[in-house]
């Protein structure tokens, strides 16, 4: 049937989890100080992408070229994550509509500035990069000069049953420290403020939490963890779609996220680990189990883009009904 | 910053728009560009979207807020498009037929939708899109799988499987456009369509002062006065979800015979967002909507997508106008969801 063989799969889950968690575990800290899940990663992602064109632009490879693109997203990603976090406490209560909407937006400037204005307005000098009219970038950027830059960095491979399955330890160390860190965030004084936030937004702001601006804070680190986890995906991947690379990140982190239990107001961070491992098992899967079942691969690409979806609706409606109950029994109550 | 009142109530962005409108049809002007064909154009978009754009009202109305489950009724309005298409029902008939199964299936899923939203309170719009989303893509699986035979609509290759999109041409492609066409100093008017569309408008306003439409409007704006008097806003809701997905059925059918194309698979994916950038752009709010916001929102909206591509064009290569959408359509239901939340 399904030509998937353990050695197979194996080697793809090693790929995948070490390149799509960061981009999962960035969810948390929104989620934790109640802003529910953050759709606004998706403008991270640009800025990370505006790091990948400027190294290739200038040449700077390997694992400078990787690091200075880090470098060059995180202010970007600050400030995106501040106009972002602004934004979302104009539009209390519908912060998950307005990151979406926001996304969007986001991609209408990014279209702007990298269709149109590179070349003509912004001078950009690289016939590589540049459509031929002389202004636009092309639709696919070569990132092989920093392909595999964190993967390899450390060489770690080994054969199963004639497949070589290659293991990214360094990339691993990374997601590693990023739980870590976020663990440790969860701990500090401004994560405990978060949480406060998170359970019950106006008691938080009687206890003297300056709520606006950490909701802010909040917005702010997971942007800049989405800009790195989309630099980390597309040193694995090695080609960067110019105009599409970013426009799925949301949709797929969330449904990870949310595939392993995790909700739109409590998420940990095994969840995003094993998340990822689900939902990325189901992203290797479907296809061949579509071409197994109904004789087509396009059914299961249909089928596993349901799953993603289906996943997020139920997840907000079951969110959705319990805090229209509780509100429901509060009023109860009051009465 | 003090604005004179007028200016205020008409909004900024809403101006900005107008103002942009205003540039580009001046730059058609002095490039001597073929106005009347882009006037002809731009009334013949409208008359294609009007109706998807009038299907938010209720649920604005109603008090869903922005209804971005459009697709749900799309959906609806599609299977009853390729049920016709399957049977060869040709002409006024056709899409008679479509229309007709589309309203059937709306029905209940407008309800079942109804449903969910009022179990789902104060997230209406994303489980609204989130439903839509996967609505669509679980019907790319059923276009694919579904046992539809006539030879016109499935690929060729395979004989199975809708095809993307399915052509109208000799069927009922441009019906409702062709009737009642008409041409006022060299601009081509659809007359069909546009009668359609504005018929439906009409319908709805008195739709709003019949009993029940009242009932409607009043449970969004006092809920409270609203249950004292003995009205369940339960029920009204639901009423109004129905009448939406009625109106998207019916919308997208009208659509298509004007695109001339029945498209399936991700195309109503999006089809939510150009639509209430329309009614917004119009001046709707997402707690207050009327058929005059329906009317001014499609043309603005639309016209600026017909006349921004071949006036841009024309001073830089490649396509701006689809650039330029994504960010005034977002941009606008931005400015929307932050203006309302502080009230």
């Amino acid at each position: 049937m399904a030509k998937i063989t353990p050695p197979f799969l194996l080697s793809e889950m090693f790929v995948r989890m070490g390149r799509n968690s960061v981009m999962v575990l960035s969810l948390l800290i929104p989620i934790l100080a109640g802003l529910g899940l953050n759709f606004g990663i998706v403008i991270g992602a640009m800025a990370g992408q505006i790091g990948a064109i400027l190294i290739v632009k200038w040449g700077v490879t390997g694992i400078a070229g990787f690091a200075l693109a880090w470098v060059i997203a995180t202010p970007i990603a600050i400030l995106l994550g501040i106009a972002t976090g602004s934004l979302f406490n104009r539009a209390k209560g519908r912060e998950m509509v307005t990151g979406l909407i926001a996304g969007f937006f986001a991609n209408g400037l990014y279209q702007l500035l990298f269709l149109f204005a590179v070349g003509s307005i912004i001078p950009f000098h690289s016939p590589s990069m540049v459509l031929p009219q002389g202004y636009g970038l092309r639709n696919t950027v070569d990132l092989g000069t920093i392909q595999y830059a964190i993967d390899d960095l450390v060489r770690v491979r080994f054969q199963l049953q004639g497949i070589e399955i290659r293991v990214p330890v360094v990339t691993y160390a990374i997601v590693g420290a990023f739980c870590f860190l976020t663990l440790f965030f969860f701990r500090t004084r401004l994560g405990q403020q978060f949480r406060a936030m998170g359970q019950d937004d106006h008691v938080a702001t009687i206890a003297g939490i300056p709520v606006e601006r950490n909701r802010i804070i909040a917005t702010v680190l997971s942007t800049v963890l989405a800009a790195w986890g989309q630099l980390l995906f597309l040193q694995n991947i090695g080609t960067l779609n110019t105009y599409s690379s970013h426009e799925q990140v949301g949709m797929f982190a969330i449904a990870a996220l949310l595939v392993s239990g995790a909700t739109v107001t409590r998420a940990t961070v095994g969840q995003a680990l094993l998340g990822a491992l689900l939902f990325h098992t189901l992203f290797v899967v479907s296809p061949l189990a579509g071409k197994a079942l109904a004789g087509d691969a396009q059914i299961g690409e249909y089928f596993r883009v349901f799953v993603a979806y289906a996943v997020i609706t139920v997840a907000l409606v079951l969110h959705a009904w319990q805090s229209a109950r509780a509100a429901r029994e509060a009023r109860r109550d009051a009465v | 910053m003090k604005l004179p009142t007028f200016l205020r109530e008409f909004g900024i962005p809403r101006l900005l728009i107008a103002v942009f409108l205003a540039v580009l049809f001046a730059v058609a002007v002095a490039t001597h560009m073929d106005l009347r064909g882009l006037i002809s154009d731009s009334i013949v978009r409208v008359g294609r979207n009007g109706i998807l754009v009038l299907a938010l009202l209720p649920a604005i109305q109603g008090g869903i807020g922005l209804n971005f489950g459009l697709p749900l009724g799309i959906i609806c309005g599609l299977v009853g498009a390729v049920i016709s298409l399957n049977a060869g029902v040709q002409g006024i008939a056709g899409i008679g037929m479509a229309t007709g199964i589309g309203i059937a299936l709306a029905i209940p899923a407008g309800a079942g939708y109804g449903w969910l939203l009022n179990r789902t309170r104060g997230q209406e719009m994303m489980v609204g899109t989130y439903l839509g989303f996967a609505i669509v893509s679980m019907m790319s699986v059923f276009w694919l799988l579904a046992p539809f035979t006539n030879p016109t609509l499935v690929w060729a290759i395979g004989g199975r499987g809708l095809r993307t999109t399915l052509s109208l041409g000799g069927i009922y492609d441009k019906v409702l456009d062709r009737w009642l066409e008409f041409t006022v100093a060299g601009v081509r008017v659809p007359g069909g369509t546009l009668v359609v569309f504005l018929g439906l408008c009409f319908l709805v306003w008195l739709f709003f002062r019949t009993r029940m439409g009242i009932t409607i409007a009043a449970a969004r704006s006092s809920t409270r006065f609203a249950r004292a008097a003995g009205i369940s806003d339960e029920r009204t809701r639901v009423q109004a979800t129905i009448l939406s997905t009625v109106l998207s059925a019916i919308g997208i059918v009208v659509f298509s015979q004007s695109y001339g194309f029945v498209q399936l698979y991700t195309a109503p994916l999006l089809m939510a967002f150009p639509a209430i950038a329309c009614i917004l752009i119009g001046g709707a709010s997402v707690t207050r909507a009327t058929i005059g916001h329906v009317l001014v929102g499609t043309f603005l909206f639309q016209s600026i997508l017909t006349v921004a591509l071949p006036v841009t064009s024309q001073v830089i290569q490649g396509d701006i106008s689809e650039t330029a959408r994504l960010i005034i359509q977002n941009g606008m239901i931005l400015y929307a969801l932050t203006r309302t939340a502080r009230t």
